[in-house]
């Protein structure tokens, strides 16, 4: 170390300064543009289950019988749900559209819905609507209003599960 | 790998230059893993500082980083830049070490376990990272936080959709505090364990930096972080989407892909990345020589072979055979990298004992035995013809030695210097060598990994076998150079030779064989 010149550490300097200009440029350079200008985006994201594929059963007194004591339900409910089919437009083109099979082994979960989609920013109207009953044609849920997305704006298209409606944030 | 290899020329140059400027021993090339061993300490210790003002709630997070920042900036503040630029250079130096052994091929053959196991070490470094953005909780976070979540939601494990809770609403305190955990506790502890694991197949890890390239890094940390000190983003607002981030691209480079790609796409193209990397010792395979031996007849089970195996090959275990010594060595095959140190180690490679007869040592290299490094080192002296008749001994990993052959330089290549036995130096002055030029890795890069060390310490007397002092050491010159340091190394032995010349001119007395024979025989 004593025997080091001087001229050794102001190399050692420069090296270090060349080092810690890489470190600090790719901490937060070159910037990264996520969403371009005048865009906003739209997400749908909620969670539901479709309804069941078929209404639950009446069994009859032959057929109770014919089960274990202990199996003896006055109903059979088949566990499947329905797929849900969903799209989204705006001004009239879908913007998504999507089907969603219930997952799980039987099918009878609870459908996660995530989809973004990145719009031009102003006013769009606003069309989704969800079939979430295979045995019923068209849509079993609908919901259409104007929007003004500003840019940068996340507007959230959700369903409340509660009031069976679709809601925007 | 060729020695002509343009992108290990590369690399070598780069490596001269900082030798120029740290000298050796503290090349950042040469102590790339004890570097980022030195991040980390810096990351950890800045990290807990931070944690001390740090609120783990969603409404609260920011805040607090905010006052590290600004109300405490000379000191919480300086804490904040310096966890994430050392963070941010500690992914470089992971980086160039990766570079480095691909570069030198040092990552087929033996060494596939420590490189397979270090390719997914990259992994934790980097979601340790990212859920250390997360935890801000500005806009940058807020971006992390919802693409992972697509990544996340995307693998076939995941139920449900975890970039819902990152809609207006949804977020709770209880998800930012498991967060918390992961980043402060969970993903630190796991990145230790795959670094054990890691150099598991090492002996002698070092993860200490040298003191002054330690020093040196802290205060090109500090001052970065005083010249530009780390700032947040806005506030995560769950309404917006954050159009322009000034993204970590050390840690953050993923999550531009998914602007391109889907989810899927994205998790195939870096789990398809990283498994080609981590099969790429098999791409195509490279064949270590067979496994050192070990004789019983000739060890005493000293362990010192077993102390100095750089690849932890060699153990040490109850004596099997019966003889009067407590222990023996066992070498583990699969481990072994066949450099020979073990044999440079063992007492009983001494060309002076067993002088008519076969030279059988402890433990041997069967395609290599220490009797016929013996052998050639005879035939490489009796070749000499001129007065200053210098042996070259040299490694087969760095400058081709077979280009320093003239009339009065004979060479003889051995697998790595560490192999050489201290008393075959000895041997050969005494056989009739006027002077001994070793040479090989460049100092501080030893192929493997102590060879180069090893060698030092038993001519400096720290380490046995031991050179000893009656050997005449102006007579033994250790040069070290890499393949493209031909220039170097002739030069240095063309100043060795007229070094010897003016030695001769001096009529130097020199020890007979006889003198070290009986030397050795009083040492055994």
């Amino acid at each position: 170390m004593s025997a080091r010149k001087p001229k050794w550490f102001l190399l050692q300097a420069l090296n270090y300064t060349l080092f810690m200009i890489i470190v600090w440029y790719f901490s937060f350079s070159p910037p990264y543009r996520q969403l371009a200008e005048e865009k906003s985006v739209v997400t749908l994201a909620f969670g539901h289950a479709g309804e069941r594929i078929a209404e639950c059963k009446v069994l009859s007194q032959q057929e109770l019988e014919k089960l274990a004591p202990n199996m003896r339900k006055p109903t059979d409910c088949p566990r499947e749900r329905s797929p849900i089919t969903i799209e989204l437009q705006l001004d009239n083109q879908a913007a998504i559209k999507d089907v969603f099979q219930a997952p799980g082994f039987y099918q009878d979960q609870s459908v996660d819905v995530y989809r973004n989609v990145n719009v031009a920013s102003g006013k769009h109207l606003l069309s989704v609507w969800m079939n979430d009953d295979i045995n019923v044609d068209g849509h079993t849920h609908r919901l259409d209003q104007s929007v003004n997305l500003l840019p940068a704006q996340r507007l959230v298209v959700s369903f409340d599960t509660t009031t069976n409606e679709f809601s925007i944030k | 790998m060729t020695k002509t290899n343009p992108i290990k020329m590369g690399y070598r140059t780069l490596e001269a230059w900082f030798n120029l400027s740290f000298g050796p021993s503290w090349n950042p090339l040469y102590n790339l893993g004890t570097l980022t061993f030195f991040f980390f300490w810096v990351v950890l210790v800045s990290g807990l500082y931070l944690f001390i003002f740090f609120d783990t709630s969603i409404a609260g997070a920011y805040a607090s980083v905010e006052y590290i920042t600004h109300e405490q900036w000379y000191m919480a503040g300086v804490m904040r830049s310096l966890h994430r630029y050392a963070s941010d250079a500690a992914v470089i130096t992971i980086l160039l070490h990766m570079f480095r052994e691909f570069s030198l091929d040092r990552y087929r053959g033996f060494r596939w376990f420590s490189w397979f196991t270090g390719v997914p070490t990259l992994w934790f470094v980097i979601t340790l990272g990212i859920t250390g953005y997360w935890l801000v909780w500005d806009e940058l976070a807020l971006y992390v936080a919802i693409l992972s979540s697509e990544l996340a939601d995307a693998l076939p494990i995941m139920s449900g959709s975890m970039a819902r809770n990152f809609l207006e609403g949804q977020l709770t305190d209880r998800f930012f505090t498991l967060m918390g955990f992961l980043h402060l506790l969970g993903q630190p502890i796991l990145l230790v364990v795959v670094i054990w694991i890691h150099v598991k197949r090492m002996s002698h890890v070092q993860i200490s930096a040298p003191r002054g390239l330690a020093i040196g890094s802290f205060i090109a940390l500090l001052a970065l972080s005083l010249v530009a000190p780390v700032q947040s983003h806005g506030p995560a607002d769950l309404s917006k989407v954050p159009d322009v981030l000034n993204l970590d691209w050390f840690y953050l480079n993923v999550y531009p892909l998914l602007n391109y790609w889907s989810a899927e796409q994205t998790w195939m193209f870096t789990l398809g990345t990283t498994f080609v990397l981590m099969i790429l010792p098999w791409l195509p395979p490279k064949k270590t020589g067979p496994a050192a031996e070990v004789h019983l007849d000739h060890c005493n089970g000293c362990g010192q072979c077993a102390d100095d195996c750089p690849f932890d090959a060699i153990n040490v275990q109850a004596r099997t055979d019966g003889a009067r010594w407590a222990h023996e060595v066992v070498v583990q095959p699969n481990q072994c990298a066949a450099c020979g140190i073990c044999v440079g180690s063992c007492h009983s490679s001494n060309p002076f004992s067993q002088k008519n007869e076969v030279l059988e040592t402890g433990i041997d290299m069967p395609q290599y035995p220490v009797n016929e490094l013996r052998d050639r080192t005879d035939a490489a002296i009796s070749k000499l013809r001129e007065d200053n008749k210098i042996l070259v001994f040299g490694c087969e990993n760095a400058f081709d030695i077979s280009t320093l052959e003239s009339a009065n330089a004979s060479v003889v290549e051995v697998f790595c210097v560490g192999m050489l036995p201290s008393t075959l130096v000895e041997y050969a002055l005494a056989k009739g060598a006027n002077g001994v030029f070793i040479t090989g890795c460049r100092t501080g890069d030893c192929y493997f990994r102590y060879g180069n060390v090893w060698l030092d310490k038993r001519f400096e007397g720290g380490r046995k076998p031991r050179l000893r002092a009656r050997a005449d050491r102006r007579r033994i010159m250790v040069f070290r150079g890499a393949e493209m340091d031909g220039a170097k190394i002739k030069s240095a032995l063309t100043e060795f030779q007229n070094t010897i010349t003016d030695l001769n001119g001096q009529n130097s007395s020199k020890l007979t064989i006889h003198e070290y024979k009986e030397s050795s025989d009083e040492r055994a």
